[in-house]
């Protein structure tokens, strides 16, 4: 390449000339800082903020709950050290909302993902049918929480829905509303997580499925192989990887189960059907505890943090 | 050709297939009938197809607000996620500069954490910012959030891109900024409308982040509104199911019609045919 300065640069141009080349370093200085600063405000220094705010109690009020507050001579919070902490922690509301975010992942793993995996190696083969059984179960994915809540608020509903059609089937004397029974009312919502979210693992298996090369599978076919066999000696070890991609999704979405709860039953009755979230958003957002919320953040950042990590290190190694 | 093993198989797709449809064809039907109807029949076919609940609630410019709103906020969500992203990403995909391993692995962390950990300090920043009750409080950390999963779909796409394209362009005087205009956009129109879609469902779907951001009823999204007209008629369910309904349809034939996107956001930003 011959350029006019050819003569005059004799060694290799700089890392400085390099970048104002072709407005190296005006690209950068235009393109990179919106979003960083866009990425830092809204979403890394609040999580930042939530554990410098965890030891404080404080309504809000105020910049910062060390700031002074010249009006009442004292500062805008008060420090109390763990106490958020040890508050959230003997809460028994809490320890349900704990065991329910547990319960949530639990069942998506030992439930959701097998369901959509046998769904997925039924109807991977791209015909017709198969492809309208796609949308159908794909469906519920993309219906907003909100919606998916409502509607089964009425479909477990002792007076229309569901649940009155059992109990008149059986006979009852009595409508029976699960969403409003103790132990019925979060099994109503995992229930219905199962129904909603299986669409979007079964999509990632049949992507993963298809990119399998036929051959393979063909070959096993002439030496014998039943349809069971292939998928599990065949399919299912070279699914791995996308399964861990949904186990991983199925982790830090259930730790974030909230939209579904709020129209279902809002964390009732008596507090039995919280989940984290919802705990947070409850005891914390509600009466405008913000060392107490941002404790609860903290937890729960802490979790998904170290569940994150420690999978990246281990399963999803070499990946 | 008939077999038993498939008719099995069909049978069982088509009983899964009906616990998703029934539900959402009682929600539709629910809206024609009665409320003494549906509670005897929740799952038949209306008797007399009645139009007054559908009809009140389409001729009630409330509806159609919530909607605008869901509508602006998606729309100003996708737009800004959609430059502020790729902008970063290209930057990323073709200059190595000083701290950019540094500055997309700060990105990646986005990834990792659980947002609504960090739900009381935004709502805070929002507050400090001034923008609460305007669609900025929902969209700007909606932007936030979506940030890094779009660079790392923007930066893997634009790092296929051949790079002799970019040199020949060099040649020409083509600087930085006027190639990402001139080419790797329109280049890159796959990637921008799985990631708009993407974005788009998720903004329009969110609750939590209104219910936190936004408090005047005129500024409320969709699913506020829904949850607002549920507590409102808490006896009726017809109208609720008319109101789901309404807000529902459109968006599940939208969806639906850019599901080849939705699918390629899961499955790592490949768009098949």
């Amino acid at each position: 390449m011959t350029t006019a300065d050819d003569h005059i640069t004799i060694r290799p141009p700089s890392a400085w000339q390099r970048m104002m080349a072709n407005g190296q370093l005006r690209m950068l200085v235009i393109f990179v800082p919106p979003a960083i600063v866009v990425f830092t405000i809204f979403v890394m220094l609040p999580m930042l903020q939530a554990g410098f705010f965890a030891p404080y109690k404080w309504s809000g009020y105020g910049p910062a709950p060390w700031a002074f507050n010249e009006d009442t001579g004292r500062d805008f919070g008060t420090w109390i050290g763990a106490q958020n902490f040890d508050r959230f922690s003997g809460h028994s509301a809490f320890q349900t909302a704990f065991k329910n975010t547990i319960l949530v992942i639990a069942v998506s793993l030992i439930i959701q993902l097998p369901i959509a995996l046998l769904l997925a190696l039924m109807i991977y083969n791209n015909s017709r049918i198969n492809t309208v059984f796609r949308l159908i179960f794909f469906l519920p994915y993309i219906m907003a929480e909100v919606a998916t809540g409502l509607i089964f608020s009425f479909v477990l509903d002792g007076n229309y829905g569901l649940s009155k059609w059992i109990s008149d089937l059986m006979g009852m004397e009595e409508a029976f509303f699960p969403l409003a029974e103790k132990p019925w009312a979060f099994y109503s919502i995992l229930a219905v997580i199962v129904w909603k979210y299986f669409g979007f693992h079964m999509m990632i298996y049949i992507a993963g499925l298809q990119s399998i090369s036929r051959e393979m599978l063909e070959a096993a076919s002439i030496d014998g192989a039943k349809t069971v066999q292939k998928a599990v000696y065949i399919q299912i070890p070279l699914l791995w990887p996308a399964i861990t991609i949904s186990i991983f999704y199925s982790v830090l979405g259930g730790l974030q189960v909230f939209d579904l709860v709020m129209p279902m039953t809002a964390g009732g009755p008596s507090n039995s059907s919280h989940t984290l979230v919802s705990y947070l958003y409850n005891f914390g957002f509600i009466r405008l505890n913000v060392g107490f919320g941002s404790a609860v953040g903290v937890f729960l950042f802490a979790v998904g943090v170290i569940f994150a990590l420690v999978y990246r290190n281990t399963v999803q190694r070499g990946q | 050709m008939f077999s038993w093993k498939e008719s099995g198989r069909i049978i069982f797709l088509l009983f899964v297939s009906s616990l998703i449809v029934v539900p959402l064809l009682a929600t539709i039907l629910g809206g024609f009938k009665s409320n003494g109807e549906l509670r005897v029949s929740p799952f038949g076919l209306p008797q007399e197809w009645d139009l007054q609940f559908y009809g009140e609630i389409l001729g009630d410019a409330q509806f159609w607000r919530y909607l605008w709103n869901s509508f602006l906020i998606s729309i100003m969500t996708v737009v800004l996620t959609l430059v502020l992203g790729s902008m970063c990403a290209y930057a990323f995909a073709q200059v190595r500069f000083f701290g950019s391993r540094f500055l997309f692995n700060y990105l990646l962390l986005g990834l990792m954490f659980p947002f609504a950990a960090a739900i009381m300090p935004l709502f805070l920043t929002v507050r400090d910012l001034g923008i609460l009750d305007t669609p900025w409080g929902v969209v700007l950390p909606q932007v936030g959030f979506g940030l890094a999963f779009s660079i790392m779909f923007f930066r893997t796409f634009f790092a296929q891109m051949p790079e002799e394209l970019f040199d020949a362009a060099r040649v020409d005087g083509c600087g930085y900024i006027q190639f990402f205009w001139r080419f790797t956009l329109p280049l890159s129109t796959p990637i921008l409308a799985t990631i708009a879609t993407f974005v788009f469902v998720q903004s329009w779907n969110n609750y939590l982040l209104p219910l936190i951001m936004l408090n005047d009823r005129e500024g409320y999204t969709w699913t506020l509104g829904a949850m607002d007209y549920r507590g409102e008629y808490a006896a009726e369910w017809n109208r609720t199911l008319a109101f789901v309904s309404a807000t529902l349809a459109p968006a599940v034939v939208f969806f639906l019609a850019a599901q080849k996107y939705i699918v390629a956001g899961l499955t790592g930003g490949a768009v098949k045919g």
